[in-house]
């Protein structure tokens, strides 16, 4: 930003490949799901038609409600179990702070699809906890039933939003915000309402609507559990089954769009110009207290309930995997291997596949973002804004939009040696995955390159060393840390992303992990081997944030070194 | 009641208030009595107990053992927001969700206050720091002065007993600074309020208050009026931040009805009748209390001859650092135009103002 030179030939050139990049795979698929929708199907005129065709099915209708309902609910579901979790860890000395730390990230490792059917078994009307609750008490809960079942999964799924954004902004609050209340006569509850809440409120709405925005967009959970009648499945069915000139797919993909935007723009509206961050060097954090016996006998308690909750979709497809079978019968009836032997000798190809795929995309992703971060923050490039704002847009366009988009940008390009149109080529479910984990890996380099001070580069270039060599030697080794962050993120979410794959897979020998557990799914029969290679998605996408969460506080600490060294 | 006319001011008591964090002891035997409508400031380096007993004295922070009389009552064991002590935070903690007015009537609010008193003694208090005009901004649309000026007045609205101010004005620039220590004297002898002034400052606590307190790892070092405490330090720390010293170690011995002070580096003075000294310790004096003179004046009777290692240019005086033998005495001269100084290498003859001498044992 501060740099006065003009930018060399070689950064141009990167900056418009970076941009030209952007451009064919975001901006023009993008732009022709919008332009379809407000197209006369027979004619190409611009036209309302299909939005108004839409509106008036009643199908439309009700999935579009659906949609809307079930976000809505899940917000509060997801509320619900962030609230009092968030709360005892910011106000208390709770020893159980550290376990809802770190078990509260836990489902976020695991698409929520993925626990679907298994919540099917513990969860659903014949499954064990109603199996259970009938025997005791003659009763039956539809926890599962239609919509019901999807906003279950929804809301354990990503609870973790609210609660890392509320306990975020809690932690953020100055101590002395509470204690000038309480030395001005206030205490306890009121104190709370008046003072904490408020401040908090920007973190927890953020988190709100980025829960409201993913389950709005979710596919794979509609799907598995056989749910059709809402947006994202709807859009998905019609573009597989009718076709890729049936507009209504189009229709939906602008709705989700818009959706999406409006709940990102929530989010950064709540966030922006309330910068209740108001920690002081020293006297951060809200004051916390001890419990009282039977206080800690309460909080243990609810915790502990939350989490069972929270991680029965884990356990549900534990048991699934190793399972014989398990049907009207509180846990299966024997207990096997075989799922996994299955798995390994006959589809170790969704294995290999997905380890492929996220890993072309994530090295293509933290390489785009280390060159858009360097461009962005430390040159004077004209528009170099554009490309941040490009990169991070991508985070509004669901994983169905970004498909379809392809399908009917990519259909008519045929690829010239393999003689096959380029949106059934495996590359390009590589760069749908890459575009859509881009935003991760941007932040992530952009977060580490803040970190580098101006200062070492400019010591590097006083002594002689080009832009080039300086971005090199000097630049790109103190970013490593957050650039491996930033793989590792995008890796693992790349590795389990279905609602983009499910639309781009054109044979099953392309097929990633998660397109596998899918398809296993659909059967009865395929569950075992679908729940054990779920277990194995479970297991690398863990090992993956397992490292990333390690790299990011090594980070933290050889940065809090480095800042103790400056001020010694 | 009007906030001008605050009812009577109270006498503060703070009788032998210890704290430790495990091993480390952060207060320790702390004593003090602070007059009705006193101005009162902690003093000391970071770390040294001053706000922890601030905060304290407010009912944050650990509980201390001792106790602590506001108007005759223990409050150790009164909640924080049952006090009634008002205090200023260091960030100011203005909450930046409600406005101006709500920030100030928080207070009133929580007493349960009729609506219209609130209203009318929350403008009155915001006259009273000349910020009436602001009441709907919001803390983030103020400058930090006028921050500065609505925490006073959010504190001061309630008529606190005792009010505490934490480093109010280290988030300030300069010339606010002076600024802001004047209105805040102007205020409290205004209201008469007892108050207590944290600072790591010397300057700022002795231009406001009317006595001071300096704390060193968590024990007062000394308490008295600010300029008392500068010409008569009590110890070698005090003498040391309050300001520039210069200390020379050596003994003190009585001859012949003189006592006499011999340095470690073979310094030999005679000390003045008034001075009682001996055995082992230092001598203490400020460098504006040295008189020099080039070596071969012969007005100036002294022993103490050396040469000018360095000279600084401080504005309205000079400073050299002479060396003594193996010792460097630092001197301060009033600047005056077309008055050349003494150039650095010149031997100097060297008078230090006997009554100015301070003796510390050890």
């Amino acid at each position: 930003m501060t740099s006065t030179t003009k930018p060399g030939a070689g950064t141009l050139s990167i900056a418009l490949l970076l941009g030209l990049f952007l451009f064919v795979f975001l901006i023009i698929p993008v732009a022709k799901v919008i332009f379809v929708a407000f197209q006369d199907p027979g004619t190409g005129n611009f036209t309302l038609v299909n939005f108004v065709d839409f509106f008036k099915t009643p199908l439309f209708q009700e999935s579009f409600l659906n949609s809307l309902y079930v976000s809505s609910l899940s917000v509060v579901l997801a509320s619900l179990i962030a609230l009092p979790l968030a709360y005892f860890t910011s106000r208390f000395n709770f020893g159980g702070a550290v376990l809802i730390q770190t078990l509260g990230f836990v489902p976020l490792i695991m698409p929520p699809f993925v626990g679907a059917v298994s919540m099917q078994l513990l969860f659903g009307e014949n499954g064990s906890v109603n199996l259970l609750l009938d025997e005791w008490f003659g009763i039956n809960i539809p926890f599962m039933a239609g919509l019901n079942g999807v906003i279950l999964v929804e809301s354990i799924h990503y609870f973790p939003f609210i609660l890392i954004n509320l306990s975020a902004a809690l932690a953020n609050i100055d101590r002395a915000m509470e204690e000038s209340a309480q030395n001005l006569g206030s205490r306890g509850l009121r104190l709370f309402r008046k003072i904490v809440f408020p401040l908090a409120m920007p973190g927890y709405v953020a988190g709100a609507s980025l829960v409201f925005l993913k389950v709005f967009d979710d596919l794979g959970t509609p799907l598995l559990l056989n749910v059709n009648n809402m947006l994202a499945p709807q859009a998905y069915l019609r573009i597989s089954s009718i076709g890729i000139s049936d507009p209504m797919g189009y229709v939906i993909s602008v709705i989700l769009v818009v959706f999406s935007l409006f709940a990102l723009w929530t989010s950064f509206l709540a966030l922006k110009g309330r910068d209740y961050a108001t920690t002081q060097k020293g006297g951060g954090g809200l004051m916390k207290r001890d419990m009282r016996p039977w206080e800690k006998v309460g909080a243990y308690g609810l915790v502990v309930f939350i989490l069972l909750i929270v991680l029965s979709p884990h356990f549900g497809l534990l048991l699934l995997s190793f399972g014989t079978i398990w049907s009207y019968s509180v846990l299966p009836d024997a207990y096997t291997l075989d799922h996994y032997v299955e798995v390994l000798a006959n589809s170790s190809e969704f294995i290999t596949n997905t380890l492929l795929y996220a890993g072309l995309a994530a090295s293509a992703d933290v390489i785009f973002a280390t060159a858009i971060a360097y461009l962005v923050w430390r040159t004077n490039l004209w528009g170099r804004k554009m490309l941040d704002y490009t990169a991070t847009a991508s985070l509004a366009i669901p994983g169905v939009v970004l498909g379809i988009g392809y399908l009917r940008s990519f259909h008519s390009i045929e690829l010239p040696v393999l003689d096959k149109p380029l949106a059934s080529w495996w590359v390009i479910i590589v760069v749908a995955l890459m575009i859509r984990r881009l935003p991760y890996a941007l932040r992530a380099c952009v977060a580490a390159l803040q970190q580098v001070s101006l200062a070492l580069e400019e010591a590097a270039e006083n002594l002689g060393a080009s832009k080039y060599r300086t971005v090199t030697r000097i630049v790109v080794p103190l970013m490593s840390g957050g650039i491996l962050a930033g793989f590792v993120t995008s890796f693992a979410t790349a590795a389990v992303e279905l609602s983009a794959t499910i639309m781009l897979v054109s044979s099953e020998s392309d097929a990633p992990l998660s397109y596998g557990i899918y398809v296993f799914m659909q059967s009865a029969a395929g569950r075992g081997p679908g729940a054990a290679l779920g277990v194995i998605a479970v297991v690398i996408v863990g090992i993956g944030t397992y490292f990333s969460h390690r790299f990011i506080e090594k980070n933290k600490q050889d940065q809090a070194l480095a800042d103790a060294g400056v001020k010694i | 009641m009007s906030i001008n006319s605050v009812h009577e001011s109270v006498r503060l008591l703070i009788e032998d208030v210890h704290l430790s964090f495990g091993d480390t002891k952060i207060l320790e035997g702390v004593n003090l009595e602070i007059e009705p409508g006193e101005f009162f400031a902690f003093l000391g380096p970071s770390g040294s107990g001053k706000s922890t007993l601030l905060r304290a004295v407010a009912g944050f922070g650990p509980r201390p053992q001792g106790r602590i009389l506001i108007d005759g009552e223990d409050v150790l064991s009164i909640p924080a927001w049952k006090r009634n002590v008002g205090m200023v935070f260091q960030s100011y903690a203005l909450w930046p969700h409600m406005t101006v007015r709500k920030n100030v009537a928080f207070g009133l609010e929580e007493r349960k206050l009729p609506k219209d008193e609130i209203k009318q003694r929350v403008d009155q208090a915001l006259d009273l720091v000349g910020l009436g005009h602001l009441s709907d901004r919001r803390p983030s649309q103020l400058s930090g002065g006028q921050q500065q000026r609505i925490a006073l007045a959010r504190t001061v609205v309630v008529e606190p007993r005792v009010l505490l101010l934490d480093e109010p004005l280290s988030n300030l620039d300069a010339n606010l600074r002076v600024q802001m220590r004047r209105d805040i004297l102007d205020l409290q002898r205004k209201l008469k309020l007892t108050t207590i002034f944290v600072t790591h400052d010397q300057e700022e606590a002795n231009t406001v208050s009317d006595r001071m307190a300096v704390l060193d790892k968590g024990v007062i070092q000394q308490v008295g009026e600010p300029m008392r405490l500068y010409d008569q330090p009590a110890n070698l720390f005090v003498a040391e931040f309050l300001g520039t010293a210069n200390v020379v170690k050596g003994d003190a011995a009585t001859r012949e009805g003189h006592t006499w002070f011999t340095g470690d580096d073979g310094w030999h003075i005679r000390l003045p009748i008034t001075l009682r000294a001996g055995g082992a310790g230092a001598l203490v004096f400020r460098p504006q209390n040295v008189i020099i003179s080039a070596a071969d004046d012969e007005h100036l009777e002294s022993d103490l001859i050396g040469h000018i290692e360095y000279r600084e240019f401080l504005g309205s005086f000079l400073r050299y650092g002479v060396q003594i033998g193996s010792h460097r005495v630092l001197v301060d001269e009033h600047h005056r135009h077309g008055v050349s100084p003494f150039e650095k290498g010149q031997a100097v003859k060297l008078s230090v103002d006997a009554e100015s001498l301070v003796w510390i044992e050890q």
